[in-house]
């Protein structure tokens, strides 16, 4: 191959062109980009009901509001619990790519556990608001929040399940590439929710709650 | 036998490279910075460490540096030719969502202004 056909323009956009010009991106940078663009359609409709729960804040029809409602040190134990499962999903990420089994599956159950008490913590904050008759229909300010935190918690309820599925399809097909490709991406999905969890903590629990 | 122009390596489309952009490093670093800035939102919200009427200031602050380190460390958005696209959808999707959010707060904002005094029930 002479230089001369390397400097050729190539009709792909810059950025999916490898930077030696030898070819379009590998399969991996592009499966990765289509599912960053999922994940950016995600945003937009989380954006949505984050504007949602911004106008709605403040209308508690008399009932409960965010600074009798929420518990700070609980809302902190679980964002550890993501933040940290965060991690240790990109941990495992980088220990399948190299070939590493076991640390494998050692990350994928951590960040299994992680998100599992994630889910536990939230799961009985709910309750314990129904119970006290802050329900969803109590208020606009609760229908907000029971939309945005729950679609968050579905989110991270459907993250946890693909997981299970992922480390299955390691189990039987070993790390192929296109395996490896499913791993990349649900680490995108799991990161993104981590992002969606720091506007969730910011806007709901810590601007609700200072005084 | 060494080539001088070193060239880029013979690759055919589609094939799959297992260049890791990452490492254990890079997680550890946003990992630290990320627990940092949570705690820096926890302690701002609720001690009077700032001055209280900047305090959502401060905490927006602080979730959007969070929100840029995990893009940068959790997330391998950089400066190198495999991110160009990836970096200019996000931008997109960041005009979609300010859009989204500050339209809607700017629109309900100025209707609850003009609404009718209610008689309180």
């Amino acid at each position: 191959m002479t230089p001369a056909i390397q400097e050729s323009a190539s009709p792909l956009p810059f950025g999916l062109m490898h930077e030696h010009g030898g070819g379009p991106a590998s399969k991996r940078i592009v499966v990765a980009y289509g599912f960053w663009i999922f994940i950016l359609g995600d945003m937009v409709m989380f954006s949505a009901l984050f504007a949602a729960y911004a106008v709605l804040s403040g209308n508690t029809a008399g009932g409960p509001t965010a600074a009798e409602l929420f518990n700070l040190p609980n809302v902190f134990i679980e964002t550890m619990c993501l933040l940290v499962s965060s991690y240790t999903c990109g941990l495992g990420v980088l220990s399948a790519e190299r070939r590493r089994l076991l640390p494998f599956f050692a990350f994928a159950a951590l960040t299994f556990v992680l998100g599992s008490v994630f889910l536990i913590i939230e799961a009985r904050e709910f309750a314990g608001m129904v119970e006290k008759g802050a329900g969803p229909s109590r208020s606009g300010f609760l229908s907000a929040f029971f939309t945005l935190v729950g679609t968050h918690g579905a989110h991270v309820t459907a993250g946890l399940i693909a997981l299970v599925y992922l480390v299955i399809q390691v189990i039987a097909k070993g790390l192929q590439a296109a395996v490896l490709r499913r791993l990349l991406c649900w680490s995108l999905f799991w990161h993104a929710l981590d992002i969606v969890w720091v506007g969730v903590f910011t806007l709901v629990y810590l601007m609700g709650v200072r005084h | 036998m060494s080539d001088i122009h070193a060239p880029a390596p013979d690759r055919t489309p589609g094939v799959e490279e297992h260049e890791s952009t990452a490492s254990y490093l890079t997680y550890s670093v946003g990992l630290a910075l990320a627990i940092v800035t949570t705690a820096a939102s926890f302690i701002v919200a609720q001690t009077g460490l700032l001055w209280a009427p900047g305090i959502p200031v401060g905490l927006t602050v602080l979730a959007l540096a969070q929100i840029g380190i995990h893009l940068v460390f959790f997330l391998h958005l950089g400066s190198g030719a495999d991110s160009t696209n990836n970096i200019l959808a996000l931008a997109f999707g960041v005009l979609i969502v300010f859009l989204v959010i500050a339209g809607s707060i700017w629109i309900v904002a100025n209707l609850h202004d003009n609404m009718m005094p209610m008689p309180p029930q």
